[in-house]
């Protein structure tokens, strides 16, 4: 979508909960990391390390304490809201641990929700939609509802929502941590021809089956709020 | 400008099938509000229609009546005060009247026993009211018998029955002629219950009143204007006893609205939160959730009022009739005239619609204006 963006750059990113308190704790204790874009990377560490919360400043759902997230020449960590949430809107596709997709309405109108906000004919909106369930297999469960598919059918529906508006970054939240090794891998093929598409790749994982896959360009650890050499 | 439509349908099309995912929360929410719209509008509705009606009615009583006082209380008035009264300048015309209670203690009620100055009656003949007739089981032929003022028997023979179009004030009437009357009430020629004055100016009526004064100290005038603030007041008096009784429907309502204002739930907040990871704007939140509580509590708006007109004015206020209307006994079958008033409905809005709308998004900007991040953890 964007084609300006050349990578992603953090420096010094720290990020802590509850600051100032009795229960204050340090996520993330300083982290310099450069993400090359049009590759797939995988934030690799144990629960607990810090990834899914450097993985949300990332994807500008939440913000640093401190430090400094840039896209391209765009500084993130410092932007209103407003402009945060059209960045994340336009550049960044989320596939969530646990999905989240919304229970009572349908695969359709789940996939069809991020796009909303930006008022297109409803006809482009509806095909565009329905190429992308074709595309994962779930052309025939448009109009189920969402919490009656299976894991794998949930994960396929959070993928085609993420990628509703054609985001240039794609990011997922431990995608294989609810499924059996046969998604797990159908998950990465996925990934795979997501990845030849041009889409940048983003993932957190303490499967191997991620990490060591070889459609993976880069592995970074991460234990307790800092990189692993 | 059609993207913006556009996004407007999407997300009306989001909030409907957002309020059928939670239907058993939502139509518990809707049937309370429409209840409470619904009690409040029918005792507005209906004390507006006793005030109109009561206006209507006193427009054509006279402007002035005078009244003798004797040690502070109501005594009957000699026909020569009509002559002292003289030519006051303004009065146009004056005349005595006859008018009293009576007790029946056959059905625990009082009546009006008033002679008319319009209709001739012969000697013991009566006109009564409709409800007279409904609650005595009279028809015109009929006899009814009372004791008179010196604890003889006396008998009446109705002649008719008063339309019930005018039921609101004629439900305990009962028309006489003089002569009865005075047999009946054993009140001498020559006196009246009180005297009736119609003045050329309205703008005068209290230079006059005084004037009356004035010229007889023994009397009371009482004007018009006086008697419909009464009215007034009596009206207003009962409305706020019935909004005190309602008010623990009311307090019951404001907890539960808040409740579900303030204490959003653990899966609405994710909603929320999802929804702004996706792409939404705070705005395009704020405006999701205004339809939700615009369409519930505007719902509840027009079926309560729908209710509510459709209760006082084609089922007689069923509910709030003992309170609202009972200065007597007999409650008269009141059928008001069906009418809409502007400033009723906009202040009805602005305590039921408003204050809901209000307190269910302040909760959902504090949720909408976190990182979503925080909302979903």
């Amino acid at each position: 979508m964007n084609s300006a963006i050349h990578n992603i750059q953090l420096e010094q990113v720290k990020k802590a909960f509850n600051q100032g308190q009795d229960n204050e704790f340090w996520a993330i204790r300083g982290i310099d990391l450069t993400i090359q874009l049009h590759s797939a990377t995988v934030l690799k560490g144990p629960s607990g390390s810090g990834k899914t919360t450097l993985l949300s400043m990332i994807g500008c759902l939440s913000r640093p304490t401190s430090g400094r997230i840039s896209l391209g020449e765009k500084r993130l960590s410092g932007l209103p809201e407003r402009f945060m949430t059209s960045i994340r809107q336009s550049t960044f596709g989320f596939i969530f641990q646990q999905f989240n997709l919304i229970d009572g309405l349908t695969v359709l109108e789940n996939i069809m929700l991020p796009a909303y906000p930006l008022g297109l004919d409803f006809a482009e909106l509806e095909q565009s939609a329905r190429q992308l369930l074709h595309q994962f297999g779930l052309a025939n469960k448009a109009s189920s509802k969402v919490e009656w598919l299976s894991g794998g059918e949930k994960q396929r529906c959070a993928i085609c929502r993420a990628l509703i508006n054609d985001p240039e970054i794609l990011i997922a939240d431990e995608p294989t941590a609810n499924l059996d090794s046969k998604l797990s891998e159908e998950f990465m093929q996925m990934i795979d021809g997501l990845k030849s598409t041009g889409k940048t790749i983003l993932l957190t994982s303490h499967d191997p089956l991620v990490y060591e896959s070889p459609i993976i360009d880069r592995v970074i650890g991460i234990r307790d709020g800092l990189l692993e050499d | 400008m059609n993207h913006f439509f556009q996004k407007q349908r999407y997300l009306i099309d989001f909030t409907l099938a957002s309020l059928k995912r939670r239907p058993g929360k939502n139509l518990s929410l809707l049937l309370v509000y429409t209840m409470i719209v619904f009690l409040l509008a029918s005792v507005m509705l209906f004390t507006h229609a006793l005030r109109t009606e009561a206006g209507i009615i006193l427009q054509d009583s006279p402007e002035i009546i005078l009244q003798k006082m004797q040690a502070g209380r109501h005594a009957l008035i000699p026909a020569a005060y009509l002559e002292k009264i003289g030519h006051i300048r303004g009065v146009v015309s004056k005349h005595g009247r006859l008018w009293g209670y009576f007790y029946d203690p056959a059905v625990k009620s009082n009546y009006t026993l008033m002679v008319p100055s319009e209709r001739k009656l012969k000697n013991n003949e009566i006109v009564i009211g409709a409800t007279i007739a409904k609650t005595r089981g009279l028809g015109t032929g009929d006899i009814l018998a009372f004791r008179s003022a010196d604890g003889r028997p006396f008998s009446f023979r109705v002649k008719d029955i008063l339309s019930t179009e005018s039921e609101l004030v004629s439900a305990d009437l009962i028309l006489l002629n003089e002569s009865t009357y005075r047999n009946f009430f054993n009140i001498q020629e020559g006196y009246y219950t009180d005297l009736a004055l119609s003045v050329r100016n309205p703008n005068e009526l209290r230079k006059i009143a005084e004037k009356l004064v004035v010229k007889l100290p023994d009397t009371r005038p009482i004007l018009r204007e006086e008697i419909l603030r009464t009215y007034d007041a009596i009206f207003n008096w009962r409305q706020g006893i019935v909004f005190v009784l309602l008010s623990g429907a009311v307090l019951a309502f404001v907890i539960f609205a808040w409740d579900k204002a303030s204490g959003l739930s653990a899966e609405e907040r994710k909603e929320i939160g999802v929804l702004k990871a996706i792409g939404w704007e705070t705005s395009d939140v704020l405006r999701m959730k205004f339809w939700e509580g615009s369409i519930i509590s505007l719902s509840a708006f027009l079926l309560g009022y729908l209710a509510a007109y459709t209760h006082v004015f084609y089922a007689s206020a069923a509910l709030f009739e003992p309170i609202l209307k009972g200065w007597a006994v007999l409650y008269p079958d009141f059928h008001p005239l069906p009418f809409v008033d502007g400033l009723q409905v906009a202040t009805l809005f602005f305590f039921t619609v408003f204050p809901y709308t209000v307190a269910t998004i302040i909760p959902i900007w504090r949720a909408a204006i976190t990182d979503p991040d925080t909302v979903m953890r």
